[in-house]
């Protein structure tokens, strides 16, 4: 990564133990993201990822090692965790309270939901409520974007709208972003490097070149194989890559 | 911040084209706008509809309880001293109103009402919220709220009466004690109910404790805390009755006990209706006060 020689690195982890009982979740742990990279992080469920996702975001604190991260960070988590009491431009502006309402319909807009500034929470769909999630993460312009599984519970049409408008958000706003998510395509799908947790570190961390962003691609099929193989997954081609190899 | 028009709205990813304009009303043309206040109109006169034809099938029987009883006692069937026909209660009603003496029965036993409620809610809340929000708080009320509450309040007329006489005061106190502890009970159980995980969002977004409670905790709790309201308002006017029925020398219970021993039966049941109408008003007044409160809420509402 280039662009993290020539700046300091926007979140810096190192040798992080976080223990939750017994169970020793982070066991030594390093993990860096350059300003502006956008980097996702797979594992089987129950790894780990999400605990570094809330550590990285100060919800969690470790027991042992240093985590360091910008001032301005926000988070979309899996469910929107919108205040259902506030109709969603109140929502936006969440803990900014000098921000007026403009800054929130701009926000909206950013995301396809200038219509339902006025809307209750509880009238939006599942990707209209998590968009507001994103308006709400993106309108304090945060060094740090920290994504927690923000799509697994939607559709997969509304899924693949999300990615784009994610990976469109990123190019507009530039912040650094860490998505935690164990879909294997949807990390090649929005991140610059993938990283892959395991027993409590690191396993795997390799760039996605943009050759290999392209699904059906040699170079994605192969990395997407070496993902898989990592998370102990025995991996199935893709129909499209088995139709090109006959 | 530039915009970008990747994502349409979900499912209907037209809605903002002319042809689906009458579907909304925010849609800035005013052909579509004039359609709006059209379909507007035409949605409140059926609604106005829909709510007469609900109130007449929730009408029916009750009315034809009341001929019922009417036929019963113009026919002989039943004894009109002990059972008078609705027809007597009601004209009953109209001479107690006319000659002032309900009037004034009401509005002592209103006060008393509205006496025990303020001082109770206050407390309850006072004390729920201290609990709820506080460790420390739950550690000192809870135990001895918990306890208290299984007191039946009703058993403590005799104990307020040898403390505070057999005046306003024990009255307005039984009332304040049982209000108390719906109010406590709804209060805690709802600040304590709030959603963690909107907590914890509400942290990273960098709120302070105080805005927390103000944005989060309380909003999070009203619907509880409204519940406990309601339960408080039913409950002040069994505390009422009560101890209006135990010793009575001014307001409804006085009337209702004067009319049983002059064998007034009519007025006792006039006494018995007007009990029943307090405590359905204070019921409708919470329900104005929750769909004030809690528009928020899409809430399921019968099929």
């Amino acid at each position: 990564m280039s662009a993290t020689v020539a700046a300091p690195p926007a979140v810096r982890a190192a040798g992080v133990v976080k223990r939750f009982g017994a169970r020793e979740v982070l066991r030594g742990l390093d993990f860096e993201i350059g300003p502006s990279e956008f980097v996702a992080l797979l594992g089987p469920s129950g790894c780990g990822k999400t605990t570094l996702l809330r550590l990285l975001a100060g919800i969690e604190q470790a027991q042992a090692g240093t985590v360091e991260v910008p001032e301005s960070h926000s988070v979309v988590f899996q469910e929107p965790r919108l205040l259902p009491w506030q109709k969603v431009w109140k929502n936006v502006l969440l803990g900014l309270p000098g921000a007026d309402r403009a800054t929130a319909e701009r926000a909206l807009r950013e995301v396809g939901l200038a219509n339902h500034a006025d809307a209750w929470p509880v009238t939006l769909s599942g990707g209209e409520a998590q968009r507001t999630a994103l308006a709400r993460a993106l309108v304090r312009e945060p060094q740090l974007l920290l994504l927690d599984e923000p799509f697994a519970a939607l559709d997969a049409l509304t899924r693949i709208r999300m990615h784009a408008l994610v990976r469109a958000l990123w190019e507009a706003h530039r912040p650094a972003v860490l998505i935690v998510t164990h879909d294997v395509d949807e990390a090649l799908a929005l991140a610059d490097r993938v990283t892959v947790m395991r027993d409590g570190v690191i396993q795997l961390d390799e760039p996605v070149p943009a050759a290999a962003r392209t699904r059906g691609s040699a170079g994605f099929e192969a990395l997407r194989r070496r993902l898989l193989d990592q998370l102990g997954v025995a991996a199935p081609t893709t129909p499209d890559a088995e139709e090109r190899h006959q | 911040m530039n915009t970008i028009e990747t994502v349409e709205n979900n499912g209907r990813p037209l809605a903002r084209n002319a042809g689906a304009a009458v579907s909304d009303a925010r849609a800035p043309s005013r052909a579509a706008s004039r359609a709006a206040a059209d379909g507007a109109r035409a949605t409140r006169g059926a609604r106005l509809r829909a709510l007469a034809g609900t109130v007449a099938r929730r009408a029916i029987v009750p009315l034809a309880l009341l001929a019922l009883w009417q036929l019963a006692a113009a026919l002989d069937l039943v004894n009109t001293t002990l059972v008078p026909p609705p027809s007597e209660v009601a004209s009953a009603f109209w001479e107690l109103l006319t000659s002032g003496r309900l009037t004034e029965a009401l509005g002592i036993s209103l006060t008393r009402i509205a006496i025990g409620l303020v001082i109770g809610i206050p407390i309850g809340l006072a004390l729920g919220i201290a609990a709820g929000l506080f460790k420390l708080g739950e550690e000192l009320i809870d135990a001895t709220m918990q306890a208290l509450r299984t007191v039946p309040f009703v058993a403590l007329i005799p104990l307020f009466i040898l403390w505070l006489g057999i005046g306003d005061v024990s009255k307005v106190a039984l009332i304040a004690f049982g209000v108390t502890f719906p109010v406590y009970m709804n209060t805690f159980a709802g600040i304590r109910g709030v959603d963690a995980k909107l907590i914890e969002a509400a942290e990273v977004f960098g709120l302070n404790r105080r805005q927390l409670v103000r944005q989060v905790v309380v909003p999070g709790a009203l619907p509880s805390i409204l519940v406990g309201l309601r339960y408080a308002l039913g409950l002040s006017v069994i505390a009422l009755v009560v101890s209006e029925t135990v010793n009575a020398n001014s307001g409804i219970g006085a009337l209702v006990s004067d009319a049983r021993q002059f064998l007034q039966t009519d007025v006792v049941l006039v006494g018995i209706v007007v009990y029943s109408v307090l405590g359905l008003v204070g019921d409708g007044l919470v329900r104005i006060l929750e769909r004030r409160l809690l528009s928020w809420r899409g809430s399921f509402r019968g099929a």
